[in-house]
């Protein structure tokens, strides 16, 4: 068998988090782990990578990776696999991971599993259903590697204390068209970051308009150090920007208490907060999915029960 | 400018998902739906066309029933339509879609080809890169807003932080962020319209693609573990029961 590989996702930021999980995972299923880290800042990020289980990085520092998004990553790829024959390549379930994995799959024909929650081999991977409820298991056939995409905070990242040797990669200029990221911009979020709150109040479709969502900030104000979140309904209609999203395409949250008011439920909500220590949920129908799952249910209208709320939160804190 | 867009019919969004027998996705329960979040690339491509002349081609693959979702966007205001249904793409895999849409897309000509960032019963989110790199065209996912420029099409791509803006060069794949537009509901006209558009139904082998093997199968489903049974209340006491549970939790 050939080792297991993690792309290792490599942000302005540094690695990014979810990389160092799926090495964790990685070092539990073979002995033979590498990390592939690719563009500005990839062999800095190489010491760090070692020390959660990476024994090998292949690495370059290239800006290319960078300016085309997913298809010179790929196409790199592709060139290492040609070389050292991995079994196993293990991404993070993030835009970049998605793109990498999608253009890698055209070149090798090989399975591409998304949204797995657990990995048993190279020839078998877990994934959840419908909100959580069902546990599916999947066997991957065809040629190897076999590429998966996990999702975030399915595994905690533990230092394994090692050190990985570098191996410096060349960049593969792919033939064709290919595009390039021309402009760069930052949206600042305010308030403390969604994945490091202690509570999350989200806000979902039962809102109406974006209006609403102030309630939340007073809510998130009365409590002290909670951030406010959305469902991607509330994200689609334009109501609060990406960076509230909480979900399979925003952040993935593990507060001790989420307060989710007026969303239903839909998976791709639940994937972002199930790991929630509590999870208390505001809705007007009571066959809403969400109070399903919650561990405080309310059913009621949250235009009159979210104020209330903060009132009684100032009461408490002042008395 | 032609523009191809890639729609699926998914079971009945705000409904209750089941397994069949062979622990594939129910997909002709009959309350199914076009993918909501395929409704802003087709306004995108509606828009470009209003603009910019040519025609909108909607493609789609699925069961007989999923041409329900492909009239939809006929009566949104698509020119034409390309069913593939087969039989042997029953439970197709990711690899399968795409080389099997890839090849329905080639068959007219196009400068832009459009899909979701990711369905609603799948969520997988890779097939429109996989079906870019068949075609040999280039790919921008998760766009937010595009535009023609000259030769090229000028995209901005969400982005963890903000957002980025990239050029491609036409013909281009992208996939569009569900809020990218406001989809247009469709009119009577253009339900009476969409009767008369032609819609073209095309099998796995019309189209040359004779490998339908998926790579991943189904081994076991289980029920996860229940939740132990929330608290539920309503009425009067739900204030005072939130805050007592936060100052349970010790967050106040």
């Amino acid at each position: 068998m050939g080792a297991t590989w993690v792309f290792a996702e490599i942000t302005p930021d540094g690695v990014y988090p979810g990389t160092l999980e799926l090495l964790t995972k990685a070092r539990s299923l073979d002995t033979d782990v590498a990390a592939v880290a690719l563009g500005p800042g990839a062999t800095s990020a190489a010491a760090e990578l070692g020390a959660h289980g990476a024994r090998t990085v292949y690495a370059s520092d290239d800006e290319a990776f960078a300016d085309h998004p997913g298809r010179v990553a790929a196409h790199t790829l592709h060139a290492l696999i040609g070389r050292d024959a991995p079994s196993l390549i293990l991404f993070p379930g993030t835009y970049e991971g998605r793109d990498v994995a999608g253009c890698l799959q055209a070149l090798t024909g090989s399975t591409l599993m998304a949204n797995a929650t657990d990995i048993e081999s190279a020839q078998r991977a877990r994934t959840e259903i419908f909100g959580g409820t069902k546990i599916v298991d999947v066997d991957l056939a065809g040629p190897e590697p076999r590429l998966v995409l996990v999702r975030p905070k399915s595994f905690p990242a533990e230092p394994s204390g090692g050190t990985a040797d570098v191996v410096t990669v060349d960049t593969v200029t792919p033939p064709g068209p290919t595009a390039t990221v021309v402009e760069r911009h930052a949206e600042a979020a305010s308030g403390p970051k969604l994945e490091e709150a202690n509570v999350v109040i989200a806000g979902g479709r039962g809102l109406g308009g974006p209006e609403p969502f102030s309630m939340l900030d007073d809510l998130a104000a009365a409590i002290g150090g909670a951030a406010v979140g959305a469902s991607r309904a509330a994200v689609d209609a334009g109501w609060v920007p990406y960076a509230y999203q909480v979900g399979q395409t925003g952040k993935t949250v593990k507060p001790e208490v989420y307060i989710a008011a007026g969303i239903s439920g839909a998976l791709q909500h639940v994937v972002g907060m199930k790991g929630a220590k509590r999870i208390v949920a505001i809705n007007k129908d009571a066959d809403a999915p969400i109070l399903k799952m919650a561990d405080l249910g309310v059913i009621g209208d949250l235009f009159e029960i979210v104020p209330a709320l903060t009132e009684e939160v100032r009461r408490r804190a002042s008395s | 400018m032609n523009v191809t867009v890639l729609v699926k019919f998914v079971p009945n969004p705000t409904g209750t998902p089941a397994l069949g027998p062979d622990n594939l996705l129910v997909r002709d329960a009959g309350d199914g739906a076009l993918d909501p979040g395929d409704e802003y690339g087709l306004e995108l491509a509606l828009q470009l066309v209003e603009t910019g002349g040519g025609e909108v081609t909607v493609v789609s693959m699925g069961p007989a029933e999923a041409l329900a979702g492909l009239q939809r966007g006929l009566a949104m205001g698509a020119h034409r339509g390309v069913m593939v249904t087969d039989p042997g793409l029953r439970g197709a895999d990711t690899l399968v879609t795409a080389r099997v849409l890839a090849a329905a897309v080639a068959r007219s000509p196009y400068d832009l080809v459009i899909a979701g960032v990711e369905s609603t019963d799948g969520y997988t989110g890779t097939m429109p890169t996989t079906l870019a790199e068949s075609l040999g065209v280039a790919s921008i996912t998760a766009v937010r807003k595009l535009e023609p420029d000259g030769d090229d099409f000028r995209a901005e791509r969400q982005t963890e932080s903000g957002f980025d803006v990239l050029t491609a060069p036409k013909p281009a794949v992208i996939t569009v962020t569900a809020g990218a537009t406001q989809p247009r509901y469709p009119s009577l006209k253009g339900i009476m319209a969409a009767k008369s558009k032609p819609v073209e139904t095309v099998s796995a082998a019309d189209l040359g693609v004779t490998d339908l093997a998926a790579t991943q199968t189904v081994a076991a489903v289980t029920d996860a573990p229940a939740k132990a049974g929330g608290e539920i209340v309503t009425g009067d006491d739900a204030v005072v029961r939130i805050a007592d549970f936060l100052a349970d939790a010790k967050v106040i």
